[in-house]
């Protein structure tokens, strides 16, 4: 039988026009219905921190016991995003953690199992 | 995110030099089983003769933020005192179902997970409040786990001084050098907070770095 995952794939046009909140719901919301969620760049170290404390506030032990993350280190910012305070993250691709699992990962190669 | 916690991120570096405290609140970062209340414990042990808390082999162990303040370090004629915050460990996930495996029973094991999830929200919000960062891993471990490259990024992005301690060199497959590559524009040392290894290089560096 073949087990069917649904991916979501969202552009970086699309995550730039959403507020943080925004962008962490519809994240949150897409993982707990089973999905595989790929941002083309990825979220900032503090919006990460702010989805893995909204994450803990929504496991309940049951359906939901959290995320997998897998996204790339930051690149070193240059001197007008250091000036200006922005740091593009890099690709990520978030899911629940029963579905997603990281195998192995390195500066510049992610590998990942999706369980259907 | 409200201005004022964005203002203080920006220019918390430039904050920090001007505070001119005299206690330094340093935390312990990492995620589970990395050794970090071990860490905590052998600080103390070194320079209060005391404990900062238990250590388990089950992980979240910790599962709330301990604070031991006016710790006093000397390094080579050089004082510095710190206030230090043991950490819950971070995770994108907890699942009950691990600790039954350590032989909790379903009830226990639910609370404790119930309780990681606080411990881990409660640790990231100790980030504001800390002038420094020691992040524990696990030397035996890959480095590059979403929960190291997270806990990095958050410290990079408030210009928080930082040092990763690669814990539990006593063990035959661990491998520092492994950490200092991943992360190498950060100061590594390797330890064993267990054993005691390699402590004094520690210290000196937390003096020089947090001093």
């Amino acid at each position: 039988m073949v087990m069917e995952v649904k991916m979501n794939l969202i552009s970086k046009e699309k995550l730039e026009k959403m507020g943080t909140m925004e962008k962490l719901r519809m994240i949150l919301d897409e993982v707990k219905s089973g999905k595989i969620v790929v941002l083309e760049t990825g979220l900032t170290p503090e919006e990460e921190a702010k989805l893995i404390e909204m994450t803990m506030l929504e496991i309940d032990h049951e359906n939901f016991v959290g995320i997998e993350v897998e996204s790339y280190p930051q690149k070193s910012s240059g001197f007008l995003s250091k000036l200006f305070g922005r740091k593009g993250g890099r690709l990520m691709v978030i899911g629940p953690a029963n579905k997603l699992k990281t195998l192995e990962k390195r500066e510049d190669m992610i590998e990942a199992l999706i369980r259907g | 995110m409200g201005l004022i916690l964005k203002i203080k991120r920006k220019f918390g570096a430039i904050f920090r030099l001007f505070r001119r405290k005299n206690k330094l609140r340093i935390g312990i970062y990492g995620p589970p089983n990395a050794g970090k209340t071990t860490l905590a414990n052998r600080i103390l042990l070194d320079w209060v003769g005391d404990v900062m808390g238990p250590v388990s082999e089950i992980p979240h162990e910790t599962r709330r933020a301990r604070l031991r303040e006016g710790v006093r370090i000397e390094v080579d004629g050089r004082t510095i005192t710190i206030d230090i915050v043991d950490t819950p460990g971070l995770a994108t996930k907890i699942d009950f179902h691990e600790f039954l495996k350590y032989g909790l029973s379903e009830e226990e094991a639910k609370r404790r997970a119930k309780e990681a999830t606080e411990g881990v929200i409660e640790a990231i919000k100790w980030l504001d409040d800390l002038d420094g960062v020691i992040l524990v891993m696990d030397s035996t471990e890959d480095p590059f786990t979403q929960v190291n490259i997270t806990i990095v990024g958050n410290i990079e992005a408030r210009k928080l001084p930082l040092i990763i301690a690669a814990n539990k060199i006593d063990l035959p497959n661990a491998s520092p050098a492994r950490i200092k590559s991943a992360f190498p524009q950060h100061t590594v040392v390797p330890i064993s907070a267990l054993k005691g290894l390699n402590m004094d290089t520690f210290y000196r560096v937390l003096a020089e770095k947090f001093g």
